[in-house]
C-alpha cells in the first residue's frame, strides 16, 4: 500500500500547478469555480462524461481480454494454418491506427454489414479490435515464458488441453504478464478519449463542447488532464494491489 | 520380484527416435514385466530419457513398436487412455506447479482427470504425502521445501494417479547431495511395495540394493540387459567396463 499515499502526494503537488496559475491573470479559473454557480454547473459538466469513460474502456479492456487469449491460442499451436491465422489477425488488426479504426467501425461498417451501431458499441468495438491485437502478443509472450515442463507435467497426470491452460499455464502466464497487462489497460483508457470524435459523450467531448461554449481551453484542458491524470493513478493502483494479491501465496 | 508368466507390461521392439539427424533410440528392444525393477544407467546423450519419455508419449517415436498392458501406442485414443491408466512419471527438474500448493499439486490431476471430488482427492492425497514421509508440508507451496521434499511432492503427486508403472527421468541429479537419499528411500520402499518401476539414476548404490534388470545405454542402443550381480561383477561389453570404472568409486 506504499504506493498509493505517494502518488496523492504526487497529486497535491501537481494540483498546486493550477493554484499557482490562478494567481496569474493569463488564467481564467472562474470557469470552473466552484464557489460560482456558473462554475460549479461547468465543472460537473466536465465532471459527467467521467462514467461513460469508465464504462467505455472497461467493457472494452474485458472485450479484449478474453477476445486477446482467444487469438493468442491458435499463435501457439504446432497447426502452421492455426499459427498462420494469429498471425494474419495480429498483423491485421494491429497496423491501423485507432482513431482510423473508430471511424471505420462508426461511419464503414454500418454500411458494409447493413446494420446499425451505437456510438458507444461503436467505440467498444474499435478499442476491443484494435487491443485484443496486442493482448494477443502479451498473452503469447507470457505463455512461452512457462517452462516445458510444466505442460510435460499436466500430461503425466493426464490432464487434456483446456485443463492443462486453465489450471497449470495460464495462472501462471498471467502472474508474469499482469505489469504488461496494467499497460495496457493504461494505454486503452488514454484511448478511450478518441471515441469523442464520434460524438460518445466522455470526458475529452464534454471538455471539448466546454471550450467550444466558454473559449478558455487552457483551464478546462487542465481539469481534463487531472481527470486522466487520476484515473490512470487509480488503474495503477488497482493493478499493483492485484499484482501483489497473486503473488502472495507463492512468494513467503 | 518380477512376475515371469505373465506377458510383459512394457514391450518394446525395435523402436527408433531420431532429433533431426541424430539418432536419439537405435533399434531399442525391451520388456518390462509386472512388478519388475529395471534400472537405466550410460552416459549422457546416451538415449536413457528418451526411452522413458517414448514409453509415456512425452517423445514419440519415429520406428519399432512400443506396447504397455498389450495397447499398440500410437496417435489413438486407446494409446492415450492406457498411458492415462497405467503410467505416472518423475522428472530430474520435479516440475511440481509452483502456484498451488503441495496438496493442489497432488490433487488436481485425480479431481480433473479422474473425476473425483475434492474432498476424495484430498484423502487421497494425504495418503500419498504420509507414504513419502512430508504430510505436515501440505499446504506449503513448493519454494517453500527442499529440493528433496519437492521430489517427494513429485513422487506423492504422480502416486495419486495410481499408476502401475512409475517411469523415473534422473530423480536425484538436480538435487543436493546430502538430500538424495531422502528420495532414494521413497523409491525403495516404493520398490519393495512390488511397483513396476523404470529408474534412470546413476546412483548405482541404489540399483544394486533394488533393481531386477540392470540395463546400460550407449549411443542409443542397449548395450547390456542383465542382473545386477551379474552387470556389476562381470559385464560383457568393454563400453559397460568401462563406464562402470568411471562411475564407481574405487
Amino acid at each position: 500500500m506504499a504506493s498509493f499515499p505517494r502518488s496523492a502526494r504526487w497529486l497535491c503537488l501537481i494540483a498546486l500547478i493550477p493554484a499557482l496559475g490562478a494567481c496569474s491573470d493569463r488564467w481564467g479559473w472562474y470557469v470552473v469555480n466552484p464557489t460560482t454557480s456558473s462554475g460549479w454547473t461547468n465543472l460537473t459538466f466536465l465532471m459527467s462524461g467521467l462514467w461513460y469513460t469508465i464504462l467505455l474502456s472497461v467493457t472494452a479492456i474485458a472485450i479484449s481480454i478474453v477476445l486477446g487469449l482467444l487469438v493468442a491460442l491458435p499463435g501457439l499451436s504446432k497447426n502452421p494454418f492455426l499459427r498462420a491465422l494469429n498471425r494474419i489477425y495480429v498483423e491485421i488488426v494491429r497496423a491501423p491506427p485507432i482513431l482510423v479504426l473508430i471511424l471505420w467501425v462508426y461511419y464503414g461498417l454500418p454500411q458494409a454489414a447493413d446494420i446499425e451501431i451505437s456510438v458507444f458499441w461503436a467505440g467498444v468495438f474499435a478499442l476491443a479490435l484494435s487491443d485484443s491485437a496486442f493482448e494477443a502478443e502479451i498473452y503469447r509472450a507470457g505463455i512461452q515464458s512457462i517452462d516445458k515442463g510444466q505442460y510435460e507435467a499436466a500430461q503425466t497426470i493426464s490432464l487434456g488441453y483446456v485443463d492443462t491452460m486453465r489450471y497449470v499455464i495460464l495462472p501462471q502466464a498471467i502472474r508474469r504478464i499482469l505489469p504488461a497487462m496494467g499497460n495496457q489497460f493504461v494505454y486503452m483508457l488514454k484511448m478511450s478519449s478518441l471515441v469523442s470524435v464520434i460524438g460518445m459523450q466522455e470526458l475529452t467531448r464534454k471538455a471539448n463542447e466546454l471550450v467550444t461554449a466558454e473559449y478558455r481551453p487552457l483551464e478546462v484542458y487542465s481539469i481534463l488532464v487531472l481527470e486522466y491524470l487520476v484515473l490512470i493513478l487509480v488503474v495503477s493502483a488497482l493493478v499493483r494491489w492485484f499484482e501483489r494479491r497473486l503473488t502472495e501465496g507463492e512468494a513467503r | 520380484m518380477p512376475r515371469t508368466d505373465t506377458a510383459p507390461i512394457i514391450s518394446l521392439s525395435g523402436v527408433s527416435k531420431l532429433f533431426g539427424t541424430f539418432k536419439a533410440l537405435d533399434q531399442v528392444s525391451l520388456d518390462v514385466r509386472e512388478g519388475e525393477r529395471v534400472v537405466v544407467c550410460g552416459p549422457s546423450g546416451s538415449g536413457k530419457s528418451t526411452l522413458i519419455r517414448c514409453v509415456n508419449r512425452l517423445e514419440k517415436h519415429d520406428a519399432g513398436e512400443i506396447s504397455l498392458d498389450g495397447v499398440v501406442l500410437g496417435n489413438t485414443r486407446a494409446s492415450a487412455k492406457v498411458i492415462a491408466d497405467t503410467v505416472g512419471m518423475v522428472f530430474q527438474q520435479f516440475n511440481l506447479f509452483p502456484h498451488l500448493t503441495v496438496l493442489n499439486n497432488l490433487t488436481l490431476g485425480p479431481v480433473r482427470s479422474r473425476g473425483m471430488t475434492e474432498a476424495e482427492a484430498e484423502t487421497l492425497a494425504m495418503k500419498y504425502l504420509e507414504r513419502v514421509k512430508i504430510p505436515e508440508q501440505a499446504h506449503k507451496f513448493p519454494r517453500q521445501l527442499s529440493g528433496g521434499q519437492q521430489q517427494r511432492v513429485a513422487i506423492a503427486r504422480a502416486l495419486c494417479m495410481e499408476p502401475r508403472v512409475m517411469l523415473f527421468d534422473e530423480p536425484t541429479s538436480a538435487l543436493d547431495p546430502e538430500m538424495i537419499n531422502e528420495v532414494l528411500d521413497v523409491m525403495a520402499e516404493l520398490a519393495s511395495s512390488g511397483m513396476t518401476m523404470i529408474c534412470v539414476t546413476h546412483e548405482m548404490g541404489f540399483a544394486r540394493r533394488v533393481a531386477d534388470t540392470m540395463v546400460f545405454m550407449d549411443k542409443g542402443q542397449i548395450v547390456e540387459t542383465a542382473p545386477p550381480e551379474i552387470f556389476f561383477t562381470n559385464p560383457e561389453s568393454a563400453r559397460c567396463q568401462d563406464f562402470l570404472q568411471k562411475i564407481l568409486p574405487h
